[in-house]
């Protein structure tokens, strides 16, 4: 069973823990994971001596702690929605405080993977009913009534029968001396007494935001900080040889200058040239006199286009039995099914390379502390790996390194990779003076952890009756050393409807690529939807069915995929949201000459997600996107507003991807160095996004990912029924369309 | 390098040792600390810097300083009133929610206040126009653009 352990933190023990100072009574619940399962998942999971405290309850005030980075995805408000709700306290009565960054109090602090939501659902809400229950049975035994007579609403415990009322604030003190419930023993909502969940709550940070408040980590500023540049090889992995640091030190504004060598790990500390400076400009200005010989000799060589041409070759071949590639899955009598086929066919589809771009470059403030240690400011999607990884690169304790959390311009992935935080560290050790470290577009677009891209030759079969009886998947992905799959280049034998085909064989051949690849917004997903699901099309047309049906067919019996939990596909809900998204976007209605729809599906990140596209095509095969209608299932959904907004943004956000981005590595050097090469979209000409949530009692899943996938394939499968054209490439410009 | 007089948000500040080139967004940031105008290009590509000068909206990144010198500069934090009444288009953005990450839309609100200045009632095609030059990341442009429409709506019940 699971076991979140809810204890109650005497005064001084949170104080002690919280970092507070203030008067007044607290209530402090900690919530302790204690499931072996989540311990084992979670090597940072809290540890009974040192318990989470996320809510304060004083005569002062309510104070929700807000554990989780903010990215954009809205978890600053969103999470502490859940605790508040269990709660039933007035959304307006809660002042929201960032937590610090701490294993041991707050378990994990990560943004990615879609996981903040889910991870943090269960030990929110129980943290918010326990408190409520303390509340109530403090109520109780000042009005000499029963519990079970007692209701809350709106921050306050109420008794009927006497009419009296109290709120939460006047109860703390007396709530903070009983002891605390077993939280299996109390009865959690359901899902239609919600009164916070599932509404609109506006961020909260937005008064920050609108008013250019500092913010984000390159808003930091700290007495006496430098302004730091810090200069690495175009050339992906090149060390210094020689640099004219005495001429640049000269140069007005120059503070210091020297070489780091790296430590060996170019997602960490690569070898470079740092400048210090009093300002931001004096360091760019500098840096433009700075002339560095780079020595190659261990640089990547990274070519896109020759690579590209030889994975064109090899990726039909290798679907065949015949060829050495890696095996990933097979079930089923392939073979027969293809040798028994009415009908065949094979297309070979690629991806390209993606930039996060997120807007706000890399950046990070840090300041040496006595002791060895370091204070810092990261942009990091991974606060506490930013501090193991800190701690690692100074030979220090962890308890010596400090990181302070920050609001971040952008993620998307980026920033789960802490290599700006390292640099920072070892360029403020090394000057013994704070820093601010600030990249330049051009350092952030060449030294990013790329999206890997990728192709796919597909072959599929169908019987007499238009069935899909056979799949053979050939993927050609990336590996600095024939072993490791460059990450988020690898196909799962699970991915999207894989176990819903009757016989599948599902290959992979492996090409060199050594510069760093990473997570981008739903890793895998963003890349493999598309071809997967524009050829389930293609099969679809072979056999002259309607998509959806064909799509409902395979989905088959309701019915959980292995392993058959919460995490895996359930075949219902798929069936759900696709039915969803076809009946609001219309399908099989009469549209205008020249437009189509397209639909596709995409289960990524415990989301389920089908969305319907309705297109039109001109002569110039420029696309028009009229509309894209969304169909979720992350089971309840937390804030409205802010689950809407990561629709919104995943549709843009595909279509600016799929659009014209891809970047271009030639021989170890990135091409594209900032947007006037790389096209982020710009207003104008959004589709018309319709969002439906088909709510559900199963877990949550988190929202900043799962939307994504589908837009692609939903756009190119429309625009083959508008115009008969099939797109295999993206970004689609590659083959002469432009939306 | 030299001495020079800016008027920010309606205060006078004297910036010392300023080179000729050094632009108004570093001298913003760096030595002012206003840091609401924000860095994501410096090349005029992303809007993110952008500032009124003259009640023109400009990139901050791609303007000298020494080029500001003489004229009325508005960033971010000169927006609101005195006594922190929000501009209506701050107003705005809080109500429809517009910000995801937010890194953009100091830049967003600067453009299009200077849009609403000019043009009461902005179509469509308007607001393409004048926002083209801001980019944001996490494709807020749905709510953006409901955001400056009715941020007109409500300028005009004003007059
Ligand atoms: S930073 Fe000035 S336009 Fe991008
Ligand atoms: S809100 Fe993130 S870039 Fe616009």
């Amino acid at each position: 069973m699971s076991g979140f352990h809810i204890q109650k933190l005497d005064r001084r023990r949170f104080l002690q823990l919280s970092g507070l100072t203030g008067s007044g009574l607290l209530l402090g619940v900690a919530v302790i994971d204690s499931d072996p399962a989540h311990a084992a998942a979670n090597t940072l999971a809290p540890s009974a001596f040192a318990p989470s405290a996320f809510l304060q309850i004083s005569s002062e005030g309510i104070v929700i702690y807000a554990t989780q980075p903010e990215i954009g995805q809205g978890v600053r408000t969103s999470i502490p929605m859940i605790l508040a709700e269990e709660l039933d306290v007035a959304w307006k009565d809660v002042e929201i405080r960032i937590a610090s960054i701490d294993a041991k109090r707050y378990g994990v602090q990560t943004a990615g993977g879609s996981t903040a939501t889910p991870r943090s659902w269960n030990p929110m809400r129980r943290a918010g009913a326990v408190a409520r229950a303390m509340l109530i049975e403090a109520a109780a035994r000042e009005w000499n009534v029963s519990a079970s007579e007692c209701r809350t609403r709106d921050s306050k415990v109420m008794h009927a029968a006497s009419g009296r009322r109290a709120h939460y604030r006047d109860l703390a003190e007396v709530a903070a001396t009983l002891p605390v419930p077993d939280a299996d023993t109390l009865q959690l909502k359901t899902r239609t007494e919600y009164r916070l969940l599932n509404t609109r709550v506006r961020a909260t940070d937005g008064r920050d935001l609108v008013s250019g408040r500092p913010t984000y980590a390159s808003d930091v500023r700290i007495p006496g900080m430098l302004y730091a540049m810090y200069v690495k090889c175009p050339r992906i992995g090149g060390k210094v040889r020689a640099a004219n640091l005495d001429a640049v030190r000269s140069l007005p504004g120059i503070v210091d200058i020297f070489v780091l060598e790296g430590n060996g790990d170019l997602t960490e500390l690569k070898p470079g040239v740092a400048l210090l400076a009093r300002d931001t400009w004096s360091a760019l200005s500098a840096r433009r006199a700075l002339r560095i010989e780079w020595d190659e000799s261990s640089a990547a060589s990274d070519d896109w286009p020759s690579t590209l041409a030889k994975a064109r070759e090899l990726a039909p071949a290798g679907g065949d039995d015949a060829t050495g590639s890696d095996l990933i899955a097979e079930r089923g009598d392939v073979a027969t099914a293809f040798a028994s086929a009415k009908k065949t066919l094979q297309a070979t589809y690629s991806y390209a390379f993606l930039s996060h771009a997120q807007l706000e470059p890399q950046n990070c403030v840090a300041r040496p502390l006595a002791g060895g240690g370091m204070e810092l400011w990261p942009p990091s999607q991974t606060p506490q790996r930013a501090q193991t990884a800190v701690a690692k690169l100074l030979g220090v304790a962890e308890a010596n390194v400090t990181i302070h959390p920050q609001r971040l311009g952008g993620g998307f992935g980026r920033r789960l990779n802490n290599d700006v935080a390292c640099e920072a560290a070892a360029i403020a050790a090394r000057a013994q003076a704070p820093i601010k470290l600030q990249w330049i577009r051009e350092d952030d677009m060449t030294n990013d952890v790329v999206r890997a891209g990728g192709l796919m030759a597909l072959q599929g079969a169908l019987d007499a009756r238009g069935r899909l009886t056979g799949w053979r998947n050939h993927q050609i992905t990336f590996s600095p050393d024939g072993k490791r799959i460059v990450s988020g280049g690898t196909l799962r034998a699970d991915e999207d409807f894989a176990p819903l085909l009757p016989a599948v064989r599902i290959t992979r051949s492996v090409l060199p690529w050594s510069s760093p690849c990473g997570f981008w917004r739903a890793p895998g997903a963003s890349a493999f939807a598309f071809p997967l699901q524009s050829f389930l099309h293609e099969m679809s047309i072979a056999a002259g069915r309607d998509h959806l049906e064909f799509l409902l067919e395979l989905l088959g019996e309701p019915r959980w995929l292995p392993p058959a939990n919460a995490g895996a596909l359930n075949t219902a809900r798929a069936a759900g949201v696709l039915r969803l998204a076809a009946e609001k976007a219309g399908w099989g209605k009469r549209l205008p000459e020249g437009r189509a729809l397209g639909i596709a599906f995409y289960f990524s990140h415990t989301a389920h997600v089908a969305e319907v596209a309705e297109v039109s095509v001109d002569a110039a095969q420029h696309i028009t996107v009229h509309a894209v209608t969304v169909a979720v299932d992350v089971g309840p959904v937390v804030n409205l507003n802010g689950a809407e907004a990561q629709c919104q943004g995943s549709v843009i956000d595909g279509l600016s991807a799929m659009a014209a981005q891809q970047l271009t590595h030639r021989n170890g050097v990135i091409d594209e160095k900032n947007f006037d090469r790389y096209a982020l979209r710009r207003i104008g000409s959004e589709p018309r996004i319709d969002i439906h949530f088909l709510q559900s009692d199963f877990p949550p899943s988190g929202l900043g990912e799962p939307v994504l996938p589908p837009v692609a394939p939903a756009i190119c499968n429309a625009v083959f029924s508008a115009c008969g054209q099939r797109i295999r490439s993206l970004p689609i410009s590659a083959e002469g369309f432009s939306i | 390098m030299s001495k020079i007089e800016l008027n920010v948000n309606g205060q006078w500040q004297t910036v010392d040792d300023v080179p000729p080139d050094m632009p108004l967004l570093w001298v913003l940031r760096d030595r002012l600390g206003l840091t609401g105008t924000r860095f994501g290009c410096g090349m005029a590509q992303c809007g993110a810097c952008t500032v009124h000068l003259e009640g023109n909206p400009v990139r901050a990144c791609s303007v000298p300083a020494s080029a500001a010198v003489g004229s009325r500069i508005t960033t971010i934090e000169g927006l609101a009133a005195a006594d922190g009444t929000l501009h209506a288009v701050q107003q705005a953005w809080l109500e429809h929610d517009v910000a995801q990450c937010g890194y953009c839309q100091s830049g967003q609100i600067m453009s299009a206040t200077a849009l609403l200045a000019r043009n009461s009632k902005p179509s469509d095609a308007d607001i393409d126009a004048a926002m083209a030059g801001n980019i944001c990341r996490c494709g807020t442009y749905v709510r953006i653009r409901k955001a400056i429409h009715s941020a007109a709506t409500a300028l005009r019940a004003r007059i």
